[in-house]
Formats: C-alpha cells, structure tokens, sequence
C-alpha cells in the first residue's frame, strides 16, 4: 500500500511536468495544426535563458522564471513571423521536417552561446526541502509542479472556453477566411497563440528542470516524449492531455519502480495500444 | 482508377517505355562510373563510402514508403536494424558467415520487420501514425538493448566475421571488397526498385498515395497494397543493414534508433522525395558533409544542417535532384 501510495505521488508530480511542458503543444498542434517539432527546443531555451538569469544575473527564482518566458516568446514571434506562418495548412512532412531544422538550429546556437555542460537552476529556499503529505513526504519543488499545472490547466480552459479571444481562435481555427470575413485578424490571433504555447513551454522547461534536466540534447532527447503524450490524449484538447500526462506518467514511473530494467520498453507498448485503440487520441476530436 | 494511373497508361507507349529504360541506363552509368572515381581517387574512405550505399539502402527504403505512397514514417530504421542484427546474429552466434547468406537473411528479416511494422504503423492516420512508427523504432531499440545475450546490449556485437566473396575475395583492410560488394548491391536494388516503381503495382501506391478513397472505391485493395509495399522497402532497408553489418563488422544499437529514422527522412528531403535517384545523392551529400563538419564540432554540424533543413523545405521542395531539374529546363529551354 505504502509503496502504491508513492508511486501514485511520484507519478502525479511527473505527469504534471509533462502536462505543463507539452500543453503548449497540445494547442499548437490541435488548433493551428502544425506538428510542431521544436517545442522541446523552446523548452531547452527557457531552461537555459533560466539558468543564465539566476547564475550570471544573480536574480530570485521567480523573476528567472519570467526572464525565460518573456525571452522565449520574444524570440518565437520573429520565428512565427518568418517560418511558421509559410507552412500552417501544409502536408505533415513538411512540417515536421522544418520543425526539426529548428531544433537543430536552437541546439546548435544554444550550446554555442552556453556550452555544452548540464545547466542547473538553483531553487530558492522555499522549494528545497521536503513536505509531509502524512504518509510520506515529497520534495517540495514536485508539489510546486503539480500546482503549476493546476494553474495552467485551469487558466488555459478558461482562455479558449470562456474569452472572447477563444472564440476567435476557434473561429479562425475551423475557418480561416470566414473568420476574417467576419473581422477576426487570424494573423494575429494566430500569432498570439503561438507566442502563448511557446510560453508554456518555457514555463514548463523551467519548472519540470529537476526533473528534466536542461542539457545540450534535452530538445531532441525529450521532442518524442511530449509528441507521445499530446497524440495520446488527443491534440487540442485539454481534458485529453491531463488524462494522457497522468496515464503515460503513471505506466513511466510505476516501470521504473517494479521493473527499471525495462527502461521505456511499458511506456511505448502503452502508447502503441492507446493509438491503436484510438486512432485520434484518448479525449481528441476526429478529423 | 485514378488520374495518375489513367494518364500514366495513356502516354505509357513503347516510346516511354524505351525512353524510361535510357534513363535507367544512364543513371547505372552515372553510379557506376561514381564509383569508379571514388574508388580510384578517395582509396583511403572506402569505409565511409561503403557506410554511405548502406544508408543509401535505408534512404532508397524509405522513399519507397514515404515518396510513392506518402507514408510519413519517423521509424523506418526499425527495419535496417532488423536486417543488420539478424545478419549479424547469424554471422557470429551460429558461424554462417559467407557475406551472401548474411545479405539475404538480412533481407528476409527486413522483409518481416517491415511486414509486421506495417500492421501496426497503418492503423494510425497523420500523427497517429507518426507516433506509431515512432514507438515501434523505441520498442525495438528497447528489446535489443535488454536482450544483451543475443544482440551484446549497449556494448554492440561484435565477432561478426564475415567469409570471403565466392570464397575467392577476402574482406581486405581497405574495405576494396566491401565497397565493390556494396556498388553491386546497390545497382541491383536501385534497378529492381525502378522497374517495381513503374509497374502496375508501383502506379497503384501512387494512386493511393493521391486518394486512397478512390482507389478503394474502384476495388483496389488499400491496406494490402501497401502492406506489400512495406515488406518490399522492409527487404531493401534489411539489406543494407546486413550490408553495414558485413562492412563494419560490428552492429550497435544506433542501427536501431530514433536518430538514424529522423537522419533517414532528412537525407530523403535533401535528395528529393519520389525520386529514387534523389535517395542516393540526399544520403551522399548529407554523409559527406557530415563527415566534413563534424569533425570541428559536433555542434557547428546540427546548426548546419538544420538551417539546410529549414532553406529546402522553404526554397527548394523538391529538394537537390528537383533544384538540378530545374536547372537543367532552364539550361535546355536557353539553348531552343
């Protein structure tokens, strides 16, 4: 029971970093269909523009966390400007394979600025020592991912849900030239999304570091993870990618406890299953 | 039948066919006499080369799948690892080494691999089937890292000592037979591989690669086709991972990962998808730069190769061997 008891922690506070990291993801692809390869690499950006602000600026942990996004999405817009824009609405390959050029290009330049060593992010006080949680106690870094993506979760169903800027990004999403017949500026409702997923995914690389550790090939190494996650639960939907994190970080982490010396072999057999099963995800739409 | 396939029979006359057969000529020629060149002035790079028409195999594989029948699969060196580990199993744990033997089981398990892959890959559609293929590649990357007693794990297997050619040819330390070897292998696929692509059944993947609807609906059957076209690019993909084993003499688990599938795919697009000679010339060019760059740092070569990446699929769609087409119009259209 004890032991159940902590992989279902271990696995919550897991499937909430992938949650956070790969929901930017999960819009870009679902809304603005683009496979949208490069997110691990923005990640990998926030993470080091991190490291870089707290080690070499010597700032608090949570400006760090604002520095990285803010410089994250500040060097997506000219991205989404000038690459993204020439290929949303083009055949898949097409787009995973620019996508990929990007990461190249992102790790490249990366670790040409950075150098190629393991970046850490120092914690801030507060979220160094353990919690108790009554039966056993959990680093209190892991319940600070969980929260943030509690947050995200609930913010980012309040945006498409229940905002007017939702509306027009469902609207430009379903019918682009209806949506601007009718005076939504797609360009920029689409801009403003893509700005926002790469936020998330700065956020996301950030917060989930401990766990993920920001190094030269942290894009590449984790761009199949999060692919994995957001068409198991289904692109653009954000029940669907809740439910994929914790059931992917659940077949993880409970591998990893009973039988590490399987590595990754439950998790792929899961997602092999899941798609087979559902050929658009857990919770996504057809078509 | 769809319009490919209408217009493809309507203008298919003895013409076209002697024409395309000129073609073929020129483009063995064109191999052979590359080869020749690289053989008589780069004798100290065989090994590179020999590795280069191994991956050419893997690319020509590839094409196969995602240019004739628009399958984008990020999984495909699911296969060459099959071909080069079954090769390289039966060379070194059950001492069947004559170079022939490993290259057709290599085929046979490419074949297989290819096959069964397929069942699962073709449930999937757009990125499901992505993901598929993906989590296929890691499976098996997976099972041959845990089954170290038979494929030696994360260290390689090695032991693989292949007999000589006809047991007249010995396996030299500048790889000379090697590479002859490999330049034969590949004229043989490419050619068999030209005359499939032409044939009724090659017209048929691109029918469905158009509009897999219609062709169901003329009573084509979809799925079977191209689980047929899977076990044939399976059997060339195998091939050249037995053919890497035979040259290297070792097979590592890179044969049978994420990586090797997304480099495959690059090389492709580089070369030019749909085209079988755009396989070989992408894998050539990427290889030797690759070999070139990576050598000051590793780094420099990934930055490149993404901006290359990134300027094809803006500029150039087609990819080298489409730039080289155009090129070629223009240089034509001058002259008339």
């Amino acid at each position: 029971m004890q032991t159940i008891l902590s992989i279902a922690v271990d696995a919550f506070a897991y499937g909430m970093v992938l949650f956070v990291i790969s929901i930017g993801l999960s819009v870009t692809m679902g809304l603005m269909k683009v496979v949208n390869l490069a997110h691990g690499a923005f990640a990998m950006m926030g993470g080091y523009l991190a490291a870089f602000a707290t080690h070499q600026l010597g700032v608090p942990y949570g400006v760090a966390i604002v520095v990285a996004v803010a410089g994250t999405v500040l060097a997506a817009v000219p991205l989404e400007r000038w690459l993204y824009r020439r290929i949303y609405g083009a055949p898949e390959l097409t787009q995973v394979l620019m996508t990929i050029g990007v990461t190249f290009v992102i790790i490249g330049v990366a670790n040409y600025v950075m150098g190629p060593s393991l970046k850490t992010i120092p914690l801030p006080a507060a979220l160094e020592g353990p919690v108790d949680i009554g039966f056993r106690s959990i680093a209190a870094h892991k319940l600070f991912a969980v929260a943030t993506g509690l947050i995200v979760a609930g913010a980012l169903w309040v945006l498409i849900e229940r905002t007017a800027f939702g509306v027009k990004l469902r609207a430009s999403v379903d019918n682009a030239a209806m949506a601007g017949a009718l005076g939504v500026r797609t360009k920029i409702v689409y801009a403003v999304s893509f700005a926002a997923a790469v936020g998330l995914a700065a956020l996301g690389g950030v917060v989930g570091a401990q766990l993920l550790p920001i190094e030269p090939h942290y894009a590449l190494r984790y761009m199949v993870t999060f692919l994995v996650v957001v068409s198991v639960g289904g692109a653009g939907s954000i029940p669907g990618a809740l439910l994929a994190c914790l059931l992917l970080g659940a077949v993880e982490t409970t591998g990893r406890y009973l039988m590490p010396e399987f590595g990754e072999f439950f998790f792929y057999l899961a997602v092999i299953a899941i798609v087979c099963l559902f050929p658009h995800g857990l919770l996504g739409r057809a078509g | 039948m769809t319009d490919a396939v209408l217009k493809a029979r309507s203008v298919a006359g003895p013409a076209r066919a002697r024409r395309s057969a000129a073609v073929d000529a020129v483009a063995v020629l064109f191999i052979v006499a590359a080869a020749a060149f690289l053989y008589f002035f780069f004798p100290g790079s065989l090994a590179l080369f020999t590795r280069m028409i191994a991956i050419m195999l893997l690319a020509l594989s590839l094409d196969l799948v995602t240019g004739f029948a628009g399958i984008a699969t990020l999984g495909h060196a699911a296969l060459f690892g099959a071909g080069a580990y079954a090769a390289g199993i039966l060379a070194s744990k059950f001492g069947l080494t004559d170079p022939f033997a490993m290259l057709g089981i290599g085929a046979v398990a490419g074949a297989l691999a290819g096959t069964v892959s397929s069942l699962v890959i073709l449930r999937g559609r757009g990125l499901g089937q992505l993901v598929l293929s993906i989590a296929i590649v890691q499976l098996a990357h997976e099972a041959a890292n845990k089954l170290s007693a038979w494929t030696g794990g994360s260290d390689g297997l090695s032991g693989i000592v292949p007999a000589p050619v006809f047991g007249l040819f010995r396996f030299d330390l500048w790889g000379r037979t090697a590479f002859i070897l490999a330049v034969a292998i590949l004229l043989v696929a490419f050619v068999v591989l030209r005359v499939i692509v032409r044939s009724p059944f090659g017209m048929l993947c691109r029918g469905i690669k158009q509009d897999p609807i219609r062709v169901s609906a003329m009573g084509a059957p979809v799925y079977g086709t191209l689980v047929k076209l899977y076990a044939i690019a399976g059997a060339v993909a195998g091939l050249g991972g037995a053919l890497s084993a035979i040259a290297t003499k070792v097979v590592g688990l890179d044969s049978l990962s994420f990586t090797l599938s997304a480099e495959a795919l690059v090389m492709l697009v580089l070369g030019g998808v749909g085209k079988l000679f755009g396989a070989l010339l992408g894998t050539f060019v990427f290889i030797w730069f690759e070999h070139l760059v990576s050598a000051i740092n590793p780094f420099h070569w990934l930055t490149i190769v993404g901006a290359m990446l990134i300027a094809v699929v803006l500029f150039e769609p087609k990819g080298l061997t489409g730039a080289l087409e155009a090129l070629w119009k223009r240089a034509r259209g001058g002259e008339g």
